[in-house]
């Protein structure tokens, strides 16, 4: 629709599918990227903690206790209890399971939904293409959370529903990416030389195209789940989303501005594990962008 | 230019048209009937239906699309469904305290992030250049939210610089800007870490190119290479992407509202939300949309005046 769009758009490059020695390169360019590597382990122990986290967590995140409330950080409850004497390491460990369901779901959803649109409108063309492009525009003008805020007002409060929201958020920039990535592989001769043996319409979407855009997509899942975690925790935040007493890292800190004087953790260690969760998807996604997209190497 | 700037703002209509439908569907098409949001599950059959009566929600959608138009049109934004005040009057009181909370953050960003990040790009791979990525990282992966209680855990409540809280008296200029110092820091902040890493690497880009070349083999002095022949064109891509970090912007200004309890569109929006005041909710959307589509004009012409090849191409 702008300028800007058209810019990104001519981001997408299109590059044969990499052999094993070209694999080795990508590896040892990512294992020499210490912020990537960091991200990665940082991600997967993330990962790790909220998988396990009954396991690890010593206390019942809804476990309250009268007696102490807003006890600040000692050794049993390294970082304090809440308004309620809940235990706060706990309920961020119980939370992360929540954002990182949030975060993978969404983007799974909206992952496919946004590449089958964006393949469908790339390789169709005509008509269907500016349809659904226009769509896309109209929905990436209008900021994501404001949209979110909207849509998660109306359809009401639940997991499934917030995954339902973020997805739809993050399925135009998949499209918009694999649409252009699908148009310059269109005019490829590999893909001529498959029509002419007689491949189908879905086959060679399915064999030919999908396969050789895996690179932008793995960038694209990377860097928008950081994204779908920071927007669930301003959703929660905002208190929309998952209802209290479930914690989420934004309700914890939500919950946390009313102490903020005199009970300042409430609010900074869920912000911590916000910033660790989204810093550890981006360091990842810009690391794999250095492996995948050559073009962009500095 | 002239025939640039015209066919930008006509093309503004259709943007705009196809936002306000997106705005009409979510409120209105999505499950869920706004009448019974509003009262609640409990509520009687007829009470529901006496609200859908008033709220004419029994039309046909393709009708109320249009009355909903039409009312837009005459600059009618509605009364709220819960107190029936004029949504009108309630925009007009929240509606500078966004604007002057979006412009200050819009001004941080450009002025701190440009120069930010072409001091990264001229110390490529030095120390400068590692603090500013890492930098720039986590400041793209704060939300603005925390940033701003972290802002006013520090500036607010230890050091004691600052009001915290608030919006200020419009009308004093002085009690105006201290309380917009903060919020607009933080959402100023969260831009700046955008912007000076494209800044970072459109310089990059540039750097590379005969012309810088050409310009440090004439023997021009290098501050006058950087800021007259390479940012020149390192601009471009940057304008470009401003409007996308300024509507990015819109949304995080919600959250900063809220943190900072700030009067706002933002803070209206979200009580309304909360209230289930569709009809409240609804016209705030329509506000933020004419933000939206005035910041894609504007970034679009600021385009058009920084590459030339844009506004010939006609």
């Amino acid at each position: 629709m702008n300028a800007a769009q058209s810019l990104r758009d001519r981001d997408v490059v299109v590059r044969p599918v990499p052999a094993r020695s070209q694999r080795r390169r990508m590896w040892d360019t990512f294992v020499g990227n210490r912020a990537a590597v960091f991200g990665l382990g940082l991600a997967l122990a993330i990962t790790l903690l909220a998988i396990f986290a009954p396991l690890i967590a010593s206390q019942d995140p809804l476990a309250q206790d009268g007696a102490r409330r807003l006890t600040p950080p000692d050794d049993v409850f390294p970082l304090g209890r809440d308004a309620f004497g809940r235990d706060v390491l706990s309920r961020i460990l119980h939370a992360g399971r929540i954002s990182l369901v949030i975060g993978i779901g969404s983007v799974m959803l909206g992952g496919t939904v946004g590449t089958l649109l964006g393949l469908v409108a790339g390789y169709s063309g005509g008509k269907l293409e500016s349809l659904l492009m226009r769509a896309v525009d109209v929905l990436m003008a209008f900021p994501s959370l404001l949209l979110g805020l909207t849509v998660l007002a109306v359809l009401g409060p639940g997991l499934e529903k917030v995954i339902l929201a973020i997805g739809l958020l993050l399925s135009p920039p998949f499209a918009r990416v694999v649409h252009g990535a699908t148009l310059s592989l269109k005019e490829q001769e590999f893909l001529t030389a498959a029509r002419a043996v007689g491949a189908g319409h879905l086959r060679l979407m399915r064999l030919h195209i999908l396969p050789n855009m895996v690179g932008e997509i793995v960038v694209l899942v990377s860097v928008w789940t950081a994204s779908a975690i920071r927007v669930e925790a301003s959703l929660s935040f905002i208190g929309l989303g998952i209802s209290p007493p479930t914690p989420t890292w934004g309700n914890m800190i939500r919950d946390g501005t009313t102490h903020l004087i005199n009970a300042p953790w409430l609010s900074i260690f869920p912000g911590v594990a916000i910033l660790l969760t989204v810093l550890a998807f981006n360091l990842l996604g810009d690391g794999l962008r250095d492996v995948l997209d050559p073009k962009l190497q500095q | 230019m002239i025939r640039y700037v015209a066919q930008r703002v006509l093309l503004t209509i259709p943007v705009f048209l196809s936002v306000l439908t997106i705005v009409f569907i979510v409120v209105r098409v999505l499950p869920g009937d706004p009448a019974t949001a509003a009262l609640g599950d409990y509520a009687s059959k007829e009470a529901v239906d006496a609200l859908r009566e008033r709220l004419r929600l029994n039309d046909p959608l393709p009708v109320q699309y249009l009355r909903f138009l039409a009312d837009l049109l005459r600059g009618d934004l509605g009364t709220s469904m819960i107190n029936s005040a004029p949504i009108g009057d309630q925009i007009a009181h929240n509606l500078p305290y966004t604007l002057e909370l979006t412009l200050a953050a819009l001004l941080v960003g450009v002025t701190l992030g440009i120069p930010v990040g072409v001091y990264m790009a001229t110390r490529h791979n030095e120390l400068p250049d590692y603090i500013g990525r890492v930098g720039s990282l986590v400041g793209l992966s704060v939300p603005a939210f925390y940033l701003g209680i972290l802002l006013i855990l520090l500036v607010g409540v230890q050091l004691k610089w600052l009001p915290a809280i608030g919006g200020g008296d419009l009308t004093d200029a002085g009690d105006s800007l201290t309380h917009l110092i903060l919020p607009a820091l933080t959402l100023g902040l969260v831009m700046t870490a955008s912007v000076a890493r494209l800044a970072r690497s459109a310089m990059l880009n540039v750097l590379t190119q005969d012309y810088v070349r050409t310009a440090r083999a004439k023997g021009i002095r290098e501050r006058s290479v950087i800021s007259r022949h390479a940012l020149r064109s390192a601009l471009i891509p940057i304008v470009a992407l401003t409007g996308i970090w300024g509507v990015a912007l819109i949304g995080d200004s919600v959250t900063t509202e809220l943190v900072f309890s700030r009067p706002g569109l933002g803070k209206l929006m979200v009580g309304a939300m909360l209230q289930r005041d569709y009809t409240t909710l609804q016209s705030t959307m329509v506000i933020y949309a004419l933000f939206v589509v005035g910041i894609n004009l504007v970034t679009d012409l600021a385009y058009g005046f920084v590459d030339p090849r844009v506004r010939t191409k006609g």
